[in-house]
């Protein structure tokens, strides 16, 4: 098995591994680097439990190469409190009841990220389509979707500030 | 002054804080030094003989250390474990395999990786058997036994009711219909998968096993009836269930995996972890449902039930390892007569061994109520439709009368308390019914498919009285450990254990109400062990119902002390004092009073003499009875004539689980038991073909629904307190997933009714319902 030597900024913070060519990029950050925010829950990139913003673009991390993401930018669930305080997403979902047993939690707030920076202010139907490819078992996705409207609302009234 | 925030109070969750950082503590974030990993070979075959496993190129990988397979195991005398059914289950086979998917051996490697690697080297070569799937075919002379040590396929016959007076009542009915209902096999598919470390300590013979179990103190005491023979006694195991990424009964059984990492980590003495594929959870973890009903109602011309009949197949697959309460292996299924007065019933029910994997009531349900409540709302429109009445009308003339509760059931429940028509009227208020049937008259005028469904269900939930239930002879009752701090904060500890379900808010809400005390200031525990009193777990809907009424009573008792130390404080009379919200005050002087805090402190610091010191107290609450949630739903669907596709218009779930702890977090179950409710009606089923070939074993085959699927959800509540439990209150885990699935299919076979659609089984996907409106003459043309 090759390996490999790369270069990955997460969250704002380098770091440098020496990695088999097969090894996923969710198991870099899980095993190799102990960020285990970051879940798996199908292996088959359907569920979304592990989704990263890689470079700027949501993607399903159990579907990536570690190899791949050399020199790439990647923000993980870890890097969305800033300052010590919740990110409105972050807000959003424990105000909305947004998160029952919490493990898509991640994932969804990770892709209602790139969302929102797509598109400030969703419609309900453009949010139940942005989240589609995170499964939740818990919540019937009601509370997720008032979530998200609130992060919107949240972001929108800072912007305007 | 810190709010109290006690029940009613829709209070922000507690939990949230770390799951929203990433930092939960799941099992798959674990990490220990020299920790090994095991990997599973699993059997292609449904049925086979193991002639040989080849394990040479296995060890011979980098990583791997060591296969384990069935007769490794037999040497310890742990090849086979017992059910929660009290069937037997083998942990890795000797020389045959059951089901496809099943466990042939353990690879243990010193990672993820190389442990798969080793999986992937070993080869086995098996020999193909002849393969049952259909347990209608199981049953017949001569099938292929699916199990070695069994005289035949059948399972046990279990039956209930007055079987006489039921079928004199059918013989003289004005009215008789008849369906039969297959509700098939579904996964709970929690997002987390199922997994373990387990960590074997030689130098004092203890074993600390964490693992994703909704019942971790039943699993000690099976994993010390095991292993007894091996000096694993009960004081040395602790089993710590660590945050759940969801459960639904998924995590109630023994899985083979959780057993073969605990023989591991004692074999070499290193932690092992076991973390299940999603591939692997779908095809051999438990199921929920795959019930083959035959139902049978009876009545008058004018609409008045009579009677009912149900005969069903139970498809157990290779083992009975279903979690019912011991006395019932058909769970609850007689609480079939539902929200409605019968003058009888007989229920019967066979279950049969299959070659498929073992289960049988994990999918959010408590016990096979699900499977009665779908049969008996469908049933109730179906005679409905027979006699031309309207499905609200029927509902409404057969409904048990709110005067009636306390209730005897024709199969001998005792319903607690009810009031099903003002449930019913208040959801037809919501959803506009009357105007909706004169647009679906309308629109079926214009050849348009339109279909309002109720379903009206009663639960049956809080397992349970211990004169009734036990799992294994463990007695179902509820425990709770408060220990108030001296500075008036407290520590409480349970025998449950939260999936998602929010405990460690909901809890606190019930001591804060009774003792006072903020819930910000309780500190709740669940999951381990060694700290927790003993208890039976998280499922059927039981934590509210009998740990929460622990709570309370704990509460309560606590508060019988606190009185004694008020008056002491107070130079009174204990007869003269009265409690408020948070303090003891003279009758008539609330100037004179001492709040909880204050007597907290005075408990350890200025207690009275001849009394014990500190304040702190358990119960271990045995209900009188169950507590019987209820509700009524009305779905709205229109149905496209091209394709058969359903389009769920409107939603309505109007649900009365008596006193409601916490608002918000009951109205986030019932939106996720909708939607798990939704799910089997519309997409998911796990089904075999005839050579035991599971269909179903990843997210593209198996559906869950997502944002978009998934319905909007319209609440509306009636509060009908039960007047048994402690504080009122009922639970509500899991009603939405129990009654939401007949108000679907009752509205799409509403929407085909004209056609003389009866029936139709779930899932309702496009082809076929399709397929259903052609056979009966519906073509895109008129």
């Amino acid at each position: 098995m090759s390996m490999h030597h790369i270069q990955v900024t997460i969250n704002g913070k380098s770091h440098e591994a020496d990695v088999e060519s097969r090894l996923l990029l969710v198991y870099l950050l899980r095993e190799n680097l102990n960020m285990t925010g970051t879940h798996i829950g199908c292996d088959t990139t359907s569920c979304g439990a592990c989704t990263i913003l890689f470079n700027g673009t949501p993607v399903k991390s159990c579907a990536v190469f570690a190899v791949q993401a050399d020199e790439a930018e990647i923000r993980t669930v870890e890097g969305l409190v800033q300052d010590g305080k919740l990110s409105a997403i972050q807000e959003g979902f424990h105000e909305k009841h947004g998160l029952q047993c919490g493990y898509c939690t991640p994932g969804m707030m990770m892709t209602t990220t790139a969302l929102l920076a797509e598109n400030p202010h969703p419609t309900e139907d453009e949010i139940r389509h942005g989240i589609s490819g995170n499964l939740c078992r818990c919540t019937g996705y009601m509370n997720i979707v008032k979530a998200v409207q609130y992060a919107a609302d949240k972001m929108a009234e800072k912007v305007e500030a | 002054m810190t709010e109290i925030q006690g029940l009613g109070h829709s209070r922000k969750r507690v939990e949230d804080a770390r799951f929203l950082r990433g930092q939960g503590n799941y099992i798959d974030d674990m990490k220990l030094p020299g920790m090994l990993h095991l990997d599973i070979v699993r059997s292609p075959y449904a049925h086979a003989k193991i002639k040989k496993i080849h394990t040479e190129k296995a060890l011979a990988t980098p990583g791997v250390l060591a296969v384990i397979d069935g007769p490794t195991l037999q040497k310890y005398n742990v090849h086979n474990m017992p059910t929660f059914m009290g069937d037997t289950q083998m942990v890795l086979p000797l020389d045959t395999v059951k089901y496809q998917y099943q466990e042939v051996a353990g690879v243990l490697g010193t990672d993820r990786y190389t442990a798969a690697d080793g999986v992937a080297a070993v080869e086995v070569d098996y020999e193909p058997l002849l393969v049952v799937v259909d347990p209608f075919k199981a049953l017949e002379p001569g099938a292929t036994k699916v199990r070695d040590d069994k005289e035949s396929n059948h399972i046990w016959h279990w039956e209930w009711g007055d079987k006489e007076k039921t079928d004199q009542d059918f013989a003289s009915a004005e009215v008789t219909v008849k369906e039969s209902i297959y509700i098939p096999r579904i996964h709970v598919s929690s997002m987390e998968t199922c997994g373990c470390v387990a960590k074997w300590d030689a130098t004092n013979g203890h074993l600390t096993l964490w693992m994703t179990t909704q019942a971790p103190h039943i699993i000690r005491t099976v994993v010390a009836l095991i292993t007894g023979h091996l000096g694993l006694s009960e004081e040395k195991i602790r089993v710590i269930s660590p945050d759940l990424g969801g459960g639904f009964g998924g995590k109630v059984p023994a899985y083979p995996g959780y057993v073969i990492a605990v023989a591991a980590s004692i074999v070499t003495g290193a932690p092992v972890k076991w973390i299940e594929t999603r591939t692997e959870n779908l095809a051999a973890d438990s199921f929920g449902r795959d019930y083959h009903i035959t139902a049978e109602l009876a009545g008058k011309k004018d609409g008045t039930f009579t009677s009912l009949r149900f005969k069903t197949l139970a498809d157990h697959g290779y083992a009975d390892n279903a979690a019912n309460p011991s006395k019932f292996p058909a769970g609850m299924f007689h609480i079939c007569t539902g929200s409605y007065d019968f003058k009888s019933a007989f229920v019967e029910v066979d279950g049969v061994y299959t070659n498929k994997p073992p289960g049988g009531v994990a999918y959010r349900c408590s016990f096979r109520v699900t499977e009665a409540v779908h049969a008996i709302e469908r049933m109730t429109d179906v005679f409905a439709q027979k006699i031309g009445m309207d499905a609200a009308e029927i509902r409404m003339k057969n409904f048990i009368k709110p005067e009636a509760f306390p209730y005897t059931s024709a199969l001998g429940w005792e319903y607690d308390s009810g009031d099903y028509p003002v449930a019913l009227r208040k959801a037809m208020d919501m959803v506009g019914y009357e105007d909706l049937r004169k647009e679906q008259k309308e629109k079926l005028a214009r050849g348009e498919f339109m279909g309002i469904g109720i379903s009206s269900f009663t639960e049956i939930v809080g397992a349970g009285p211990s004169k009734h239930f036990d799992i294994l002879g463990l007695k179902m009752f509820g425990s709770c450990e408060i220990r108030i701090h001296p500075t008036g904060k407290a520590i409480a500890r349970f025998g449950t254990k939260s999936q998602g379900q929010g405990h460690e808010t909901t809890y606190a809400q019930v001591i804060a109400e009774e003792l006072g005390i903020p819930a910000d200031h309780i500190k709740i525990e669940e999951g381990d062990t060694d700290t927790a009193p003993y208890g039976l777990g998280t499922y059927a809907s039981r934590s509210t119902p009998v740990d929460a009424a622990s709570a309370a009573m704990a509460s309560r008792k606590i508060r019988e002390k606190a009185k004694k130390i008020a008056a002491h404080l107070l130079e009174a009379n204990e007869d003269d004092l009265e409690w408020k919200t948070d303090r003891f005050f003279v009758k008539g002087s609330p100037d004179q009073s001492k709040t909880i805090q204050e007597i907290a402190f005075a408990a350890y610091t200025n207690h009275p003499q001849g009394m014990e010191g500190g304040l702190e107290s358990v119960s271990y609450y045995d209900p009188p009875n169950l507590t019987y949630p209820f509700g009524s739903y009305i779905c709205v669907v229109d149905i496209d004539r091209g394709t058969g596709k359903v389009n769920i218009r409107r939603f309505v779930a109007v649900d009365d689980c008596g006193v409601r702890i916490n608002p918000m977090i009951v109205e986030g179950q019932i939106h996720g038991g909708l939607t798990m409710g939704f799910a089997p009606a519309m997409l998911e089923e796990i089904s075999y073909d005839e050579n035991g070939n599971v269909h179903g074993t990843n997210f593209m085959d198996y559906l869950l629904p997502t944002a978009v699927e998934t319905p909007k959800w319209e609440l509306g509540e009636t509060v009908t307190p039960s007047p048994h439990h402690p504080i009122g209150a009922k639970g509500v885990g899991e009603s939405a997933t129990v009654g939401a699935p007949a108000a679907f299919v009752n509205a799409v076979v509403d929407a085909l009714s004209h056609l003389g659609v009866t029936t139709i089984d779930i899932p309702m996907t496009s082809r076929k319902v399709w397929e259903l409106m052609h056979k009966h003459g519906a073509t895109l043309e008129e």
